[in-house]
């Protein structure tokens, strides 16, 4: 049996959105509204979706850096949330979360040294000669050397920023990772080595990962389960390879037919690009979120918000089409 | 595939960039060759010199960079040795015409899209002496490109528009002035993947029938694949291969294709990366720039720049020592 690390309930992240100058009237956007979803230890668990979808605020959200609206966040049996302060901070060090940009994240006037042995001091009471050592260990573990201790971020390549980015969480020894979208501004031939670096570094620490990506060939390759997001709802989820062989939602079918890939040729298979734009977070469609740009559409997709629906497979799908009784809730 | 009529072709063509750290040796003896109505695929790795390829053409170099040698012909005429008058006039934004990669920044925000629109057409129109602008046109341009009611839209503002309605707005900008040659570079990088297919089917439709060539600048090795009828990989600043895109993309000869191919992510999970780092090109290695990095690598390669050879139908690689 399958060891839950971290189960995600109904989690809600609401953000004040503008409201007109004088209106007292506030407009929420919702940019997580309602997700549910669980991940077992060794487990990496692929989140997808374009720009605005929603998935790095469901990252932060579960990390804490957003404080939740609403929903449970439970860690190993513990509701975050729900936990005062200091036990929090305690159980956060636990989890990590590696940054999109990874020179942004990294303070520009401080050392690697310093940055790396940063988190130690916060988190850790070990002497300052076990943290050189520990700091010492990580790098190497990521593949840098010991002369790049000296040196500033800005004097790093995109790769090895990231590389360091991960030798500051590894520190810790965490046994979640959230990885918001590590490869993006990449070429592929430096993404390859920092996709088989964590590759080896998750069997080494054992760890499991939240991988946020928008790169879907990646996702495929990476991650052994995964949720496909549209406007703060999860819409699918279940086994990559399922979902990749057969994708069931509208919205999925349309997201996988569109990965570029070699050997594809344009306008070969059916035409399943989208019609029109992604909707606006302050003012979401009522119903289903993707009913206005759905093929499939249905009266009832424009009124009533179809419920993520667990199949015997593991499949979860949120569409009325394919589960008609859905519409009964 | 027959050979096409030949619109542009850059033979040799040497580019030094001058900066506080050194001359960056951007590209070295670099060729590339398109026919009429072609599309051609540019790619490589950042850094390889894809842009500094597409800037060279129309002579826009920023600052500090300087074209060492090499020629430029273009419909016969050598725009390297074209005044710069004429070159504003006839080449660049009416036979050479640009689609950005960022379609965010690449608009005036202070002046309405139809300013914008109309501006180049005052400029660059095929009209000659008549200011009168073809506002039938213009609108019928943009229902190509698929603007919604394009009849409103003309007075908007470019921050009203999304970045693949931006996008849309660039590729009739850059359609309007009926140029022969359209360089995008990477048109669809800022875009999310269902955008970006979309507006990769509106690009291969659009210049599709118009005798329109396109050169297509990409990093990423699907895009290219799914438009483009020809591929020319770079790399270091030396054109590597080039041939019909589905042979090079399922036999690549040079070691560089096929190691870059190998390093894309698949499902089976097997992942090859490339051995090394992207060499500076401000000590560049001699001969082949990539034997450093190359499995096939032999005694010759240090010493000497292999030439481009034809390994089969119009396919060339620069390699001694070629994938069989």
């Amino acid at each position: 049996m399958e060891e839950l690390i971290l189960e995600i309930q109904d989690l809600k992240k609401y953000f004040r959105g503008s409201s007109g100058f004088l209106s007292k009237k506030v407009r929420w956007v919702k940019a997580v509204d309602g997700v549910s979803f669980q991940v077992c230890r060794g487990d990496t668990f692929g989140l997808v979706g374009e720009s605005g979808c929603g998935k790095s605020t469901l990252g932060k959200t579960i990390l804490g850096i957003y404080k939740s609206t609403a929903g449970s966040v439970i860690f190993e049996g513990k509701n975050i949330p729900h936990l005062p302060r200091n036990k929090a901070k305690e159980i956060r060090k636990n989890i990590q979360y590696v940054y999109q940009d990874p020179g942004a994240s990294l303070d520009p006037y401080w050392t690697v040294g310093r940055i790396l042995s940063e988190p130690l001091m916060i988190h850790t009471s070990l002497s300052k000669r076990s943290i050189r050592e520990q700091v010492h260990k990580m790098l190497d573990d990521v593949g840098l050397q010991e002369e790049h201790l000296s040196l500033y971020p800005h004097e790093f390549s995109g790769g090895q920023q990231r590389r360091l980015g991960l030798a500051r969480i590894l520190c810790l020894n965490p046994r979640l990772v959230i990885l918001d979208e590590p490869t993006s501004g990449l070429d592929v031939s430096v993404q390859a080595t920092i996709l088989k670096l964590f590759m080896e570094l998750k069997i080494r620490f054992h760890l499991t990962y939240i991988f946020i990506s928008h790169n879907l060939s990646v996702i495929h390759m990476m991650c052994n389960r995964l949720a496909v997001m549209y406007a703060g709802k999860i819409v699918e989820m279940g086994e990559t390879k399922a979902i990749f062989s057969e994708p069931l939602h509208p919205y999925s079918q349309v997201l996988l037919a569109a990965i570029p890939q070699v050997g594809k040729k344009l306008g070969e298979e059916k035409d399943l690009s989208l019609i029109g734009e992604p909707p606006n977070p302050e003012d979401f469609p009522p119903g289903c979120r993707f009913w206005p740009r759905c093929r499939d559409k249905m009266d009832i997709c424009e009124t009533v918000s179809p419920a993520l629906q667990a199949r015997s497979d593991g499949r979860s799908i949120a569409c009325h089409r394919i589960h008609p009784l859905a519409t009964k809730t | 595939m027959k050979p096409k009529e030949p619109l542009i072709d850059v033979t040799n063509l040497t580019v030094h960039f001058y900066t506080d750290r050194g001359v960056v040796q951007a590209l070295d003896g670099a060729e590339l060759h398109l026919g009429k109505g072609e599309f051609v695929g540019l790619i490589g790795e950042s850094g390889c010199g894809k842009t500094t390829m597409a800037r060279s053409v129309l002579r826009v170099l920023p600052a500090g960079g300087r074209i060492i040698g090499g020629r430029v012909s273009f419909a016969g005429q050598d725009l390297l040795a074209m005044e710069e008058e004429e070159l504003n006039t006839s080449v660049r934004g009416r036979m050479i015409t640009l689609i950005p990669q960022d379609p965010f920044n690449s608009f005036n925000p202070v002046f309405s899209v139809g300013t914008q629109i109309r501006d180049i057409l005052k400029w660059k129109g095929k009209t000659g002496g008549n200011k009168k602008i073809d506002e039938v046109g213009i609108l019928e341009m943009l229902g190509q490109v698929q603007i919604p009611s394009p009849g409103g839209q003309l007075q908007k503002y470019p921050y009203q528009f999304s970045g693949g309605q931006r996008q849309r707005l660039m590729i009739a900008m850059a359609l309007l002035p009926s140029p022969s040659l359209v360089i995008a570079d990477e048109p669809t990088t800022a875009l999310d993947v269902t955008v970006e297919a979309q507006i990769l089917r509106l690009m291969a439709k659009l210049v599709r029938g118009r005798e329109i060539s396109v050169l297509f600048i990409t990093h990423d090795l699907g895009v290219a694949s799914e438009v483009c009828e020809r591929i020319v990989v770079m790399y270091a600043g030396q054109d590597m291969e080039d041939g019909p895109a589905d042979i090079l993309f399922s036999e690549p000869r040079h070691p560089y294709t096929k190691e870059l191919l190998e390093s894309l992510p698949n499902p089976e999970g097997r992942i090859q990366d490339i051995p090394g780092e992207v060499p500076s090109l401000i000590h560049p290695p001699s001969g082949c720039r990539f034997h450093p990095r190359c499995p096939n690598v032999i005694e010759v390669c240090p010493r000497q720049k292999p030439e481009r050879a034809e390994l089969a139908a119009r396919h060339w690689v620069r390699c001694f020592n070629p994938v069989r």
